[in-house]
């Protein structure tokens, strides 16, 4: 069905209905329990799920396949967040073509930046990504005021044009009127469910994205991007030029990057340089890596684990721990508390780092390639025979995630 | 003319910085074959150790006799530092003005003991890994690093102070027969200068003119080679790390009073030191060197105002540009050299 095998159809069966209801599934605790700062179901957080989803999809595009490691992915990002939000100042507040540019824009920004990037290959491609990276985002903090508003930022106001909207058009940004921040709540017994309009927009292009990047992955072309990370040597020897290929790649991912700054700044109308900075380059590389590069489902993975234990994290503060651990004694209480203390709060940039480096030693596929050992376990486990294992090498290539 | 000789000047301590750093990441990179993103955090913590001695040097302790009272008439207890108690008076104030310098000794061991663990325990085990997981988890090392400093510092930067003698400026300009008040400069970044060249000058005497250097010369061209004549390559090139991180951290060290130290001071160090080893060409200790200062000094003109008023905002991207002209135009950067990391 739509031009996918059966596993890539069931991944994404799958994927459709965990974002679908999203709101029922990140809200498993009752708004008034005492375990509801858990809760991810809010629409804030739940749109920025998807949309570093996206971001990160598209990124993996570029590492996972093609095995080029970009470090200035944050500025394609910067670039649609910034151009999206001009659309809204001067020509409508509907979203759509505030998202058509933001992607144009990137991608011609892409094709510039990966034209003289590309002409090099492993660390110095990562240096010249990252140069690149972070004199965007000097040009965009000081430089290019009068167009990115430096330090401020840029915002939407009163008085923009807006030409082809009337006098009675709605002032936030919206799809054909339906304004991205409403939302329904559902109240059921002590839950509450909120459903709003930005995360589904989101959510259906995220689904969108999400296909398109099965059938790249599945298309002569992904094959060919394959290739170039196995072994470009031998491409060129074959006679292949592999250059229009890789740009393809970075292009294709500067345009989701694009895709994904469009998105954050129709949900909420500004765009700062912060956005650009190479830190915010490196976490969509912590994302992708994370969730495993080279899989499908890897990134959307790992930009919704990093993005929950951001906020989730970030919200506990030590009265929550000792909360916690209250029925121990307190000299023990306090000990515990004063350990894991300065892994939360703001103390949640050490555990990412921590997270990373054991993420890279020890597991380079990241969580999907965790959940495929901690499978082989279970099918090994059994089965106990030595057919059990062959099995599971026969289908490790085949898995719905690679 | 005064006006460049002053740019020049004014290029030359970060160009020192830049310097240094970039010569610690090419030893790294020459020796090891690693790209060291946890590079930039030693400089920071280079810093830190100064800003460390000096809190050190300012503990003190009440007094245990009244020695007056205070405004609301309670006894008022002077506080006692401890170093003037241990060292005398005279000897105590010195150590603490002079606590920047003094913190060179104090860096150093810390220094050298961080990069041998860091290569022993962490970035051994990445030799056989692509040059992405390199890259990845040293970026997480630095940002452990980093976040271990603001759980300890906190995130502001911290004043430390050069000594009194160096405080100020002088004016450079009558020296060399300009009209006075033509070229102030600051006493503390000439001393920056001179000790960066010192130490420039030390590691390539050492590299040059000892048979250890000679020996890790050998390996950086073909460690296989020297590993089967029968010499412990791996662990000179331990010792080769830990000299890295040294020179970073007293870079680290030097530049406490020209810039607070704050904890993310090295991640803005390590984007241009690499674009410096790049410039310079990736392996070749001369052509970091060489590219620190030229990068230091353009970055430094192109903040004239003369220059900002014809290409307004050149200042700020002006490394980058040079770095990207020169990777086009010369792949292998300055002095690179071939078959030298051509991938």
């Amino acid at each position: 069905m739509l031009g996918l095998e059966k596993r890539d159809m069931m991944l994404l069966v799958i994927v459709f209905f965990l974002t679908m209801f999203a709101p029922f599934i990140l809200n498993p605790f009752p708004a008034d329990s005492s375990l509801a700062q858990f809760n991810a179901g809010y629409p804030d957080l739940m749109q920025r799920f998807v949309i570093f989803g996206i971001f990160a999809i598209g990124f993996n595009i570029l590492f996972g396949l093609t095995g080029y490691l970009s470090f200035g992915h944050a500025a394609f990002l910067g670039v649609g967040s910034y151009s999206a939000v001009w659309m809204m100042k001067l020509l409508t507040m509907n979203v759509i073509p505030a998202i058509m540019l933001s992607v144009i824009v990137a991608g011609l920004f892409s094709v510039v930046i990966g034209y003289v990037s590309l002409r090099r290959s492993g660390i110095y491609f990562s240096i010249l990504t990252l140069a690149f990276a972070q004199m965007s985002f000097n040009l965009a903090y000081s430089v290019l005021t009068p167009i990115t508003n430096g330090e401020t930022g840029l915002q939407i106001a009163l008085d923009d044009p807006r030409i082809l909207d009337g006098a009675n058009a709605a002032r936030y940004p919206n799809l054909f009127g339906a304004e991205m921040n409403d939302a329904t709540t559902l109240f059921f017994g002590g839950w509450s469910f909120t459903f709003s309009v930005g995360y589904y927009v989101c959510a259906i292009i995220m689904l969108l994205a999400f296909y398109l990047s099965i059938r790249i992955f599945r298309s002569p072309f992904g094959m060919m991007l394959r290739a170039v990370k196995s072994n470009q040597q031998r491409m060129n020897y074959t006679g292949l030029n592999s250059k229009p290929y890789t740009l393809a790649a970075f292009v294709i991912s500067g345009m989701y990057a694009g895709l994904a700054g469009g998105l954050l700044a129709s949900m909420d109308p500004l765009a700062g340089a912060e956005r650009m900075q190479w830190t915010a380059s490196g976490e969509v590389v912590l994302m992708t890596i994370l969730g495993g590069a080279g899989t499908l489902i890897g990134p959307v993975l790992g930009a919704g684990f990093i993005k929950y234990f951001e906020n989730i994290f970030s919200k506990i503060n030590d009265n929550i721990l000792h909360g916690w651990f209250s029925f121990l004694p307190d000299g023990l209480e306090d000990f515990i508390v004063a350990i894991i203390y300065p892994f939360i709060g703001k103390g949640w940039h050490l555990t990412l780092g921590l997270l990373f480096m054991l993420v890279v030693i020890f597991l380079p596929g990241g969580l999907v390639e965790g959940g495929q050992r901690v499978a082989r376990v279970f099918r090994r486990r059994d089965v106990k025979s030595g057919d059990a294992e062959l099995d599971a090498a026969k289908q490790r290539p085949n898995t719905p995630a690679e | 003319m005064d006006a460049i000789l002053l740019q020049l000047l004014n290029g030359l301590d970060k160009g020192s910085a830049y310097a240094l750093i970039a010569l610690g990441l090419t030893l790294i990179f020459g020796t090891l074959g690693v790209v060291n993103f946890a590079h930039g955090a030693i400089f920071m913590i280079g810093s830190f150790c100064a800003v460390t001695l000096s809190k050190i040097f300012s503990l003190s302790h009440k007094a245990s006799e009244p020695t007056g009272v205070d405004f609301l008439g309670n006894p008022k207890f002077d506080d006692i530092l401890y170093i003037k108690e241990w060292f005398g008076d005279s000897a105590g104030a010195w150590m603490q003005d002079w606590s920047v310098p003094l913190a060179i000794l104090f860096a150093i061991p810390i220094m050298l003991f961080l990069g041998f663990v860091m290569e022993r325990g962490l970035i051994k085990h990445f030799y056989k890994r692509p040059h992405a997981d390199q890259i990845l988890v040293t970026f997480g090392l630095a940002i452990v690093l980093q976040e271990i400093i603001k759980y300890f510092y906190g995130a502001n930067p911290i004043p430390t102070a050069a000594p009194e003698v160096f405080r100020g400026s002088f004016d450079f300009g009558v020296l060399m027969g300009f009209d006075p008040n033509a070229i102030i400069y600051p006493y503390w970044r000439l001393i920056y200068f001179a000790f960066s060249a010192l130490i420039i000058g030390g590691v390539f005497a050492f590299l040059q003119f000892t048979t250890f250097g000679m020996v890790v010369r050998a390996g950086m061209a073909d460690r296989e080679t020297v590993g089967l004549l029968g010499i412990n390559i791996d662990k000179r090139f331990t010792i080769m790390f830990g000299i890295a991180a040294a020179v970073a951290g007293l870079a680290g060290v030097m530049y406490a009073p020209i810039n607070s130290p704050n904890y993310h001071m090295g991640m803005d160090f390590l984007v241009l030191s690499f674009v410096v080893v790049v410039v310079g060409g990736m392996g070749s200790l001369p052509g970091a060197v060489l590219a620190g200062f030229l990068l230091g000094i353009v970055e430094s003109f192109a903040s004239m105002n003369e220059v900002k008023a014809i290409i307004p905002g050149i200042d700020q991207i002006i490394i980058y540009v040079v770095a990207i002209v020169i990777l086009l135009t010369r792949p292998r950067g300055l002095m690179g050299r071939k078959g030298v990391m051509e991938e």
